[in-house]
């Protein structure tokens, strides 16, 4: 129910609760029927800040959606704690935790209309008849379906059904609210309306909301933070800006951008890199000697007279703004991308030279990145 | 591209040989009930009489007949015998339909939500099915019999006496309604499998997602059920309501199984459960021209379980959701 309060302080959104999301350590194992164990949630902790979207990334079967159904409640960690604020919430059954889930489908009660999908959890909650039509009526409008209430699920498209599971999940007050892979089934038009859709009720209601992706760019473009995951562990938390631009290794790098940042191996010797064919660059990092892989956005790579690395243009892509160069590195032959201004227009079989601006140095073995 | 002119052939060659014994033994007996229901005092195979100009008609009707007309309809109309016979149908019809779809819904339900021997459980409630009936019958006879079945002993040492279904010999003691009880059970019994099987079926191919979002909706149980697994399985509880009705209506190999060959009832009362099958099965087996009673009968009977189907498939309209 909302309570007073919340009308007073409309800076913290329509909902009155913002909570604050705190998983430690949480541990979740499958096993299968030949007794195999598969661990999909590894000793993560993270802690979300109340009232912020959240996005939950990583590559399909990093154990991002195990994450999401555990703060759900619908699947049990074998291990660990879940904070709801001060509450903890690990024993607690889904229905008591005051979540709202939107599912990769929408799960929408085929057989209900759009209005009696909405009322389903307020009746469930014995909400009073008349709070509960005006509740749903403003959920409604909240996510632009108020036109809609007397359709069936069937007769709505995919972005529309989107915002009728969105409005099911929200009607009801949750403290948090969780999106399963919420644009993956829509076309690439709606997907950008609906991510920023999504980004809006997030701020009108102000509802501590996780989201999980496979797609950077759609949780970089929405996020107020993000987690990137990998093999069911934590990689990093951060603004996507600061993820992007400060990595914490190899992965997450590589995760993020598109297009997908270059590596290069070559050889740390003192302050200096030197690369297979005998270039050596600025490294900025003071690690022993060893061998390790340079990662260079595309972006990073400028063209230069000075510049050391030299390279043939293989392929030109205009991409309107700007330019995109694929390119060989002479003599490694190995295959990089550049972003460059299109005012220089090159043509395939051309020899170019690459300044970096900057550039990441990553452990060859582990991955971790040298600062 | 499909090409439909090659596949039809392959179509129609795959399908002949069904279509070839549907025509003989499904369709063509149809027909011939429907013809043979309007002829009047005919004889099949029937030679001897002359009929002036409609013998040229034995072609199609394989026998010979006085004229055209609806003298067969009267009879079975005006005998008190029929309208017992479908009184009994239809009270057998409303007892057993809605207490095996409701009791084969609850026991799918319930076998679909427990985790441990579910399988065993799936084995013991199938085993009527691939049981012969006759035995289930008998099996039942003696259950209920008025003198040492074991359910009447159970009754009458708690001071009922009155489910004495069957009796072999000498006096009868059963009456209308206990004989009735045991009919049912038996009908219950025997078509519970079938249906427990297709509902199973029906409640697994409901989404799991549905529940979860139902729990997380904090949906109480039974909401959850009638709410949710309900209209889902509507197509199905649909399909077994109407393929029961259509099944109770034809009624006859239960009362055959529970009361034994030769009669429809206990000793003493032969006629006390026929059924209009029953009915229909007398009428062709006594002697004279019987064929085109048992025709008229038949076909009453198809137009009552057509009327009912249609009512249903009309009602369920708006509560089905495909």
């Amino acid at each position: 129910m909302m309570k007073e309060a919340s009308k007073d302080i409309p800076k913290r959104g329509i909902f009155h609760d913002r909570v604050e999301v705190k998983l430690q350590n949480l541990t979740k194992e499958f096993v299968d029927k030949k007794g195999k164990v598969t661990v999909a949630v590894n000793d993560f902790s993270v802690t979300i800040p109340a009232g912020k979207l959240i996005g939950l990334l990583g590559p399909s079967g990093c154990g991002k959606s195990t994450t999401l159904y555990l703060i759900s409640g619908l699947h049990k960690p074998n291990s660990g704690t879940i904070f709801f604020g001060d509450d903890d919430v690990t024993n607690t059954p889904p229905e008591k935790r005051g979540i709202g889930l939107v599912f990769q489908n929408y799960a929408l009660y085929p057989h209900m209309t759009v209005k009696q999908n909405i009322l389903f959890p307020l009746e469930n909650m014995r909400v009073p008849k008349a709070e509960a039509q005006v509740r749903a009526k403003k959920m409604a409008e909240l996510v632009h379906i108020g036109d809609l209430m007397d359709r069936k699920p069937n007769q709505l498209s995919g972005g529309q059904q989107q915002r009728v599971a969105i409005a099911r999940a929200l009607v009801k007050e949750p403290r948090v609210l969780l999106l399963d892979e919420p644009l993956s089934n829509l076309d690439a038009r709606l997907r950008l309306q609906t991510r920023e859709e999504i980004r809006r009720i997030q701020k009108e209601t102000g509802v501590t909301t996780i989201f999980v992706t496979h797609d950077q760019e759609e949780a970089m473009s929405i996020s107020d933070e993000i987690i990137v995951m990998n093999d069911g562990l934590k990689q990093q938390i951060g603004h996507p800006q600061d993820v992007y631009e400060e990595p914490i290794n190899q992965f997450v790098a590589k995760f993020l951008g598109n297009p997908p940042i270059n590596i290069v191996p070559g050889k740390l010797k003192g302050e200096k890199v030197v690369l297979e064919n005998g270039v050596v660059i600025d490294s900025g990092v003071k690690q022993p000697n060893q061998d390790i892989n340079i990662g260079l956005r595309p972006e990073y790579l400028k063209l230069s007279d000075k510049g050391k690395i030299e390279a043939t243009v293989d392929l030109v892509e205009h991409i309107g703004r700007d330019t995109m160069l694929i390119c060989y590195i002479n003599e490694i032959g190995l295959k990089i991308r550049a972003i460059i201004s299109s005012e220089r227009r090159l043509t395939p079989g051309e020899q170019v030279k690459f300044e970096c601006s900057k550039l990441f140095v990553f452990n060859k073995t582990t991955g971790e990145r040298y600062k | 591209m499909i090409e439909y002119k090659k596949d039809g052939w392959r179509a129609a060659i795959a399908l002949a040989p069904m279509v070839f014994f549907m025509l003989v033994f499904t369709f063509w007996p149809i027909i011939n009930a429907f013809i043979w229901a309007f002829l009047e005092d005919f004889s099949y195979g029937g030679k001897g009489i002359s009929h002036g100009e409609l013998d040229g008609y034995r072609w199609i009707t394989g026998g010979t007949f006085i004229k055209v007309g609806i003298d067969n309809f009267k009879t079975v109309l005006t005998d008190g015998l029929f309208w017992d016979a479908l009184k009994n149908t239809a009270i057998i019809v409303i007892v057993s339909v809605p207490l095996t779809v409701i009791l084969g819904l609850a026991i799918a339900v319930g076998l679909n939500s427990i985790k441990r021997f579910q399988g065993l459980y799936q084995t013991i409630f199938f085993l009527p099915y691939v049981t012969n009936t006759i035995a289930l019958g008998m099996v039942f006879a003696t259950l209920f019999h008025q003198n040492y079945g074991l359910v009447n002993k159970v009754f009458k040492n708690i001071g009922f006496a009155w489910i004495n279904g069957t009796t072999f010999t000498g006096t009868s003691e059963v009456t209308f309604w206990t004989a009735l009880v045991v009919l049912t059970a038996y009908t219950v019994w025997n078509g519970l499998a079938f249906k427990i099987i297709v509902f199973l079926s029906g409640l697994q191919s409901i989404d799991k997602q549905y529940y979860q979002a139902a729990q997380i909706d904090a949906a109480p149980r039974w909401r959850v059920f009638t709410k949710i697994t309900v209209p889902l399985l509507s197509p199905m509880i649909l399909y077994i309501t109407i393929t029961s009705f259509i099944g109770a209506f034809k009624a006859y190999s239960s009362v055959i199984a529970v009361f034994g060959t030769g009669k429809y009832g206990p000793d003493g009362e032969p006629n006390m459960m026929i059924t209009v099958v029953g009915y229909i099965y007398d009428k062709m087996a006594i002697g004279g021209t019987p064929y085109g009673v048992a025709s008229a009968a038949s076909l009453i009977l198809f137009f009552i379980i057509l009327i009912i189907t249609m009512l249903q498939l009309q009602v369920s309209k708006k509560r089905v959701h495909y």
